[in-house]
């Protein structure tokens, strides 16, 4: 049967929805707080700024993450910026500007009420951040100090350096620890989720391994909040962590969570290009190099002339041509699809023609080397590290890779999932983005969720569905638990009796080639439907074919890394399934055969202006598409147009 | 929070090592002032001797604190050392060394050379218990110690010289890093003046060097004397 | 080109632990160290042996996890770089390269390469941290700071806490990451509140930790992937000996 897909987006204007609600939801007094305990895997800003604000209210919390320290997850490595309509600058922002660019921004297919109220909190998470002492950029007089980014008009963008993630990570990370140093939070390193555990349809707990060991861990709680992040890796080749994975989010699939727009992935335009097949992932520069670099190829094809040597009349600003109003500064989908056409047309530079340059001879010349130094030092140090060119005297070389995803798991207004108890924040789910992200969001979203919007409707469902007197808690010796152990067990013990001859790498760079080929930044009907013939049999090769070392019983990076691949071999099916279902090109999903004669994205909004939920329905049967129709009562649709 | 605190801390037990470091170098650098009358002849070297002899009961006073301050030197430097060592129980194959000094690396050896040098000194020139020269306790014109001739016939003997020359190349060692470290240590050392601090200790050993080995080499040289 | 790898193996935090030699082949300047690790664990893997276990994640030069001594220094020869940037330009055809563990008594073997930093969160857990629940913020322009002070605040907020100063400290000490945090509140209003008891805190839970004492060789400045000054350790002295002699001034 589909799911009844209930958005629970409040009633009354959109300005009152958040406000109204947060005094609708049923509150949780504090002495019963403690009776609660609650999961929080991830510790990216997402899980670090759920677990410590939950902790602080009163809450049990036991949080988990994979990597050796909290502090490690893969929010540390965004580096441009946070939005928020702090309106510091005087240049016209407001709360209804940050809204609308957003939606607009992700091409019409976000809930608008859900980005509303992350425009709303965004002025919020400043405000808590400075005060932890996030050390944002400054100006002289000692207020923060804001720049532009992609997609926008004003200035709204608070950064510190080119790190403006980690510090951000760091202040939710050092707001955990310090919950973790009073027991408030008990906190799970080394430590993989591997499914979630459900009883009476409700999560109840999830069964974890304990990476140092190899044992099997069961835990329960009251709700369970996947902080995941999301699932780029499907790529193989992204700017992704390498340990980053869809497992969390897609086991939870598979127990009854629905999977939303999971065709909806960002490709990133500045990127640094692939340099050899050895290449295990690609580095990102920030998006905020656009606002001093210009982006051009050379007007004649299979230019081979050293770039300074091409003559300004010879070459072309393809991006300032196209979009004369934002220039270089157009959203991200629009900059990558722009570059993919100049290189596919046989204008690309560099050794493999997949590149185009980023120049920032301009920008030198007039404000000298020193500003530019003081701007992306550090991003300028990085690329010199990793190609061994200067980008002071030589153009940059940068080509599109896959970023972020916007698709996630389904939730409703209150980042719960179709399976009550079991919210997901941040990356994770499927709800602000739409069919694109714009720069600086991502943090904004991931501690929206953490920070503002979980400790309120997780205490609401605590109140609402679970009974004070214990008696909803699940001992972990329940056979709801011993059921799904066996089950995550039996599989470990698969993989690794195996015993073929193929490194689990090998078949991860394979799939990867698969989908970023069909599925990447143009999409086909033909290609999609030859990778749902092509992931299936490569899949069934893993699991005949696939080498996987050692033990379960121990610390085993192999047996970690074999049961995420496995996930993304089911997983890209369904991720394919979805990009063939959507006969539309929006966002970051691009469909050749719907684009107008200009090259641009041609949205259907009648037919497609909604969430596509995917159900599971067993292995090897194809999901079941259900369908969240998304209603615009306060923005017009138009054709985004950054000419 | 108090004294014992901060002395039970790493820190505290670095900041006694510094304290007591800034004794001690204050110390050596007085005693080397002392000692360089021995340009101005044994009148003047005798006097300052006789002067210091006459303090009686202070001296036993500056005395007992300089042990004090030595031994708390030697005592935190015991706790640091053993501290360290147990910091790190696996060795490193291989290890190449990216900013720090011989100085540096060899403090603990060079503290202890110290150490063993300072006995030696004591009995050499104080106590007499060691005297190759055969001249401890003689009198001069004016019924003082013969200090001078003391100094004078003990440099002459060019083993001891030796043996002061190699102790003030060790010493002059441990103050190179140990004078600028105290610094740090004490939190004194900033951005803004990190490089001039990094010289100090290694210019003050420079000076003690050639104040310190001036005169025994000058002696045994027969440019003194 | 062609290396010959001297890595240490040991099975376990039982294990005593031993330098392995391995060959690879088919490496490329513009391979990342990692990424020749990578090939290296492949031909293992190919061969039916067990991969070397190494920390990685983000592979550029954020996330702190990699974590490696290279021919003798944390990080290997190149400055202000970590494991993961490492480009294998800076190597040549025919080297021998000697790869180990970052060792510290507080920082012990998981496995092979895989050590557990533990001791540095514990270290975080103890005060470094401004004490300010969700929601009780101030609007963020009410508190002014100098620009001077929150350039200085990043510089030590930059730490990304990999251990590397720990590695390579001839006394395993951990002053460089404990610094650069204290450093961090320190310059900023919001971490004035705590910043007594925050110095005290961390000074105790880094040397209940086993961490050896700074005895100012700056070997951490020399391998720290971000280049934090050690200036920073001497302002914790002083921060330190503040709090502890005159706690109520």
């Amino acid at each position: 049967m589909a799911f009844q897909l209930d958005s629970k987006v409040p009633e009354g204007p959109l300005k009152e929805k958040w406000t109204n609600h947060r005094f609708n939801m049923k509150l949780v007094n504090p002495a019963n707080k403690r009776k609660f305990k609650v999961l929080v895997v991830g510790s990216g800003l997402a899980g670090a700024s759920a677990a410590a604000s939950l902790a602080e209210l009163g809450y049990h919390v036991e949080c988990f993450c994979f990597q050796d320290s909290p502090r490690r997850a893969h929010s540390i490595a965004a580096q441009g910026g946070i939005n928020a309509a702090k309106n510091y600058p005087n240049d016209g922002d407001s709360v209804w500007r940050l809204f609308y660019d957003t939606v607009k921004g992700g091409d019409y297919r976000a809930r608008e009420a859900n980005v509303y109220r992350l425009a709303e909190v965004a002025n919020n998470i400043i405000d808590q951040c400075v005060a932890q002492g996030v050390p944002f950029a400054r100006e002289y007089g000692g207020m923060l100090d804001n720049r532009s980014f992609g997609g926008a008009q004003v200035s709204r963008t608070f950064y510190a350096r080119g790190q403006t993630g980690q510090q951000l990570l760091l202040g939710a990370y050092q707001a955990l620890e310090r919950q973790i140093g009073k027991g408030t939070v008990r906190m799970h390193v080394r430590s993989e989720m591997l499914d979630v555990v459900k009883k009476d349809g409700r999560a109840v707990g999830i069964i974890s391994r304990d990476l140092v060991t190899g044992e099997m861990k069961r835990f329960s709680g009251d709700a369970v909040l996947l902080c995941t992040g999301g699932y780029g890796n499907v790529f193989y080749l992204s700017t992704n962590a390498m340990g980053s994975n869809v497992t969390a989010a897609y086991r939870a699939y598979k127990r009854g969570a629905g999977f939303a727009n999971p065709c909806y992935t960002q490709i990133h335009p500045t990127c640094i290009p692939v340099s050899s097949e050895h290449q295990s992932k690609l580095t990102l520069m920030s998006e905020s190099l656009r606002n001093d670099g210009r982006v051009w190829v050379p007007k004649q094809k299979d230019d081979q002339r050293a770039p300074n040597d091409i003559p300004e009349d010879e070459r072309d600003y393809y991006l300032e041509r196209r979009y004369p109003s934002f220039g270089n500064l157009v959203p991200r989908d629009v900059a990558s699809r722009a570059a993919k056409e100049r290189c596919d047309a046989g204008y690309g530079v560099g050794a493999t023609g997949y590149a185009v340059f980023l120049d920032f001879a301009a920008a030198i010349e007039r404000v000298g080397e020193d500003v530019i130094r003081a701007r992306y030092g550090n991003l300028f140090q990085m690329y010199e590290k990793i190609t061994g060119e200067n980008p002071y005297k030589v153009p940059m070389r940068i080509y599109p890779a896959s970023h972020y995803t916007m698709g996630g798991l389904w939730v409703d207004y209150n980042l719960m999932t179709t399976v009550p108890g079991l919210f997901a924040l941040g990356e994770a789910n499927f709800s602000d983005h739409g069919a694109n992200r714009l720069g600086a969001s991502a943090l904004m979203q991931g501690l929206s969720d953490g920070y503002f919007v979980a400790p309120y409707t997780v205490g609401s469902y605590l109140a609402e569905e679970v009974p004070l007197d214990g008696s909803g808690a699940v001992a972990t010796d329940d056979p709801a638990f011993d059921q799904v152990e066996q089950e995550v067990q039996g599989r470990i013990d698969r993989l690794l009796s195996v015993g073929g001859k193929k490194s689990v790498e090998s078949f991860h760079k394979r799939l990867g080639q698969i989908v970023w080929d069909q599925c990447g930044m143009g999409r086909s009907r033909e290609g999609l439907e030859q990778a749902l013939r092509d992931i299936p049999k490569l899949r069934e090769e893993f699991w005949k074919e696939v080498f996987v070392p050692g033990s379960a019983g121990e610390f085993n990076p192999e047996v970690e890394k074999a049961g995420r691949v496995a996930d993304f071999l089911e997983f890209a099916e369904v991720l394919c399934e979805d990009a063939l279902a959507r006969e539309e090109s929006c966002g970051g999903h691009f469909r050749e055969e719907h684009q107008t004669p200009e090259g641009e994205a041609l949205r259907d909004d009648e037919h497609f202006a909604h969430a596509a939920v995917w159900e599971y329905k067993g292995d090897d049967v194809r999901p079941e598409l259900s369908k969240e129709q998304l209603t615009f009562e306060n923005v017009k649709l138009t054709t985004r147009s950054y000419k | 929070m108090s004294i014992g605190t901060t002395l039970k801390s790493s820190i505290g037990a670095k900041a006694l090592m510094a304290v007591t470091g800034i004794i001690l170098v204050l110390f050596v650098i007085g005693h080397m002032l002392g000692n360089l009358q021995v340009y101005l002849g044994a009148d003047a070297l005798n006097a300052y001797a006789a002067k210091l002899q006459s303090l009686g009961p202070l001296l036993w006073v500056i005395r007992l604190v300089l042990l004090g301050t030595f031994l708390a030197h030697i005592i935190a430097a015991i706790r640091v050392v053993k501290l360290n060592r147990a910091a790190r129980p696996v060795a490193y194959h291989q290890q190449k060394d990216q900013a720090t000094t011989f100085a540096a690396r060899t403090m603990w050896v060079s503290g202890v050379l110290i150490l063993l040098f300072a006995i030696y000194h004591v009995l050499h020139l104080t106590v007499g218990v060691v005297d190759p020269a055969g001249t401890y306790g003689a009198l001069d014109s004016e019924g003082r110690h013969d200090v001078y001739g003391m100094v004078i016939a003990g440099f002459q003997h060019w083993p001891t010289t030796a043996i002061y020359t190699v102790a003030m190349v060790v010493l002059c060692l441990h103050v190179s890093h140990g004078a600028s470290s105290m610094l740090q240590t004490l939190g004194l050392r900033r951005p803004g003046n990190a490089s001039g601090f990094d010289k100090v200790g290694p210019a003050l050993a420079i000076f003690l060097l050639i104040g310190n080995l001036s005169m025994p080499l000058s002696i045994l040289a027969g440019l003194v004397g | 080109m062609k290396l010959t790898l001297h890595v240490w193996r040991q099975a376990g935090p039982q294990d005593r632990g031993r330098m392995e030699m391995l060959q690879v082949d088919g490496i490329t300047s513009d391979m990342s160290f990692l990424e020749m690790l990578d090939k290296a664990n492949e031909d293992l893997i190919h061969d039916g042996k067990e991969p070397v276990a190494f920390d990685h994640d983000c592979r550029e030069g954020i996330c702190g996890t990699c974590s490696m001594v290279i021919d003798g220094v944390a990080h290997g020869p190149q400055e202000g770089t970590t494991t993961c940037q490492l480009h294998m330009r800076a190597f040549k055809d025919g080297d021998s390269i000697h790869i180990e563990p970052f060792r510290s008594r507080a920082f012990p073997v998981i496995k092979d390469l895989v050590v557990d930093r533990g001791s540095f969160d514990r270290i975080i857990a103890a005060g470094g941290y401004v004490s300010v629940n969700t929601g009780s913020a101030q609007d963020a322009n009410n508190l002014p700071v100098r620009k001077k002070d929150a350039d200085m605040a990043m510089d030590a907020a930059a730490c990304i806490g990999c251990g590397a100063c720990v590695a390579s400290c001839p006394n395993g000490s951990a002053m460089l990451f404990v610094a650069a945090k204290m450093g961090h509140l320190a310059h900023l209003p919001q971490g004035q509140a705590e910043r007594k008891e925050r110095a005290l805190s961390m000074v105790a839970q880094m040397d209940a930790e086993g961490f050896g004492a700074c005895s100012n060789h700056y070997e951490c400045e020399a391998v720290c992937p971000k280049e934090i000054p050690a200036t920073f350790i001497g302002s914790m002295n002083r921060e330190f000996l503040k709090s502890s002699l005159c706690p109520d001034s």
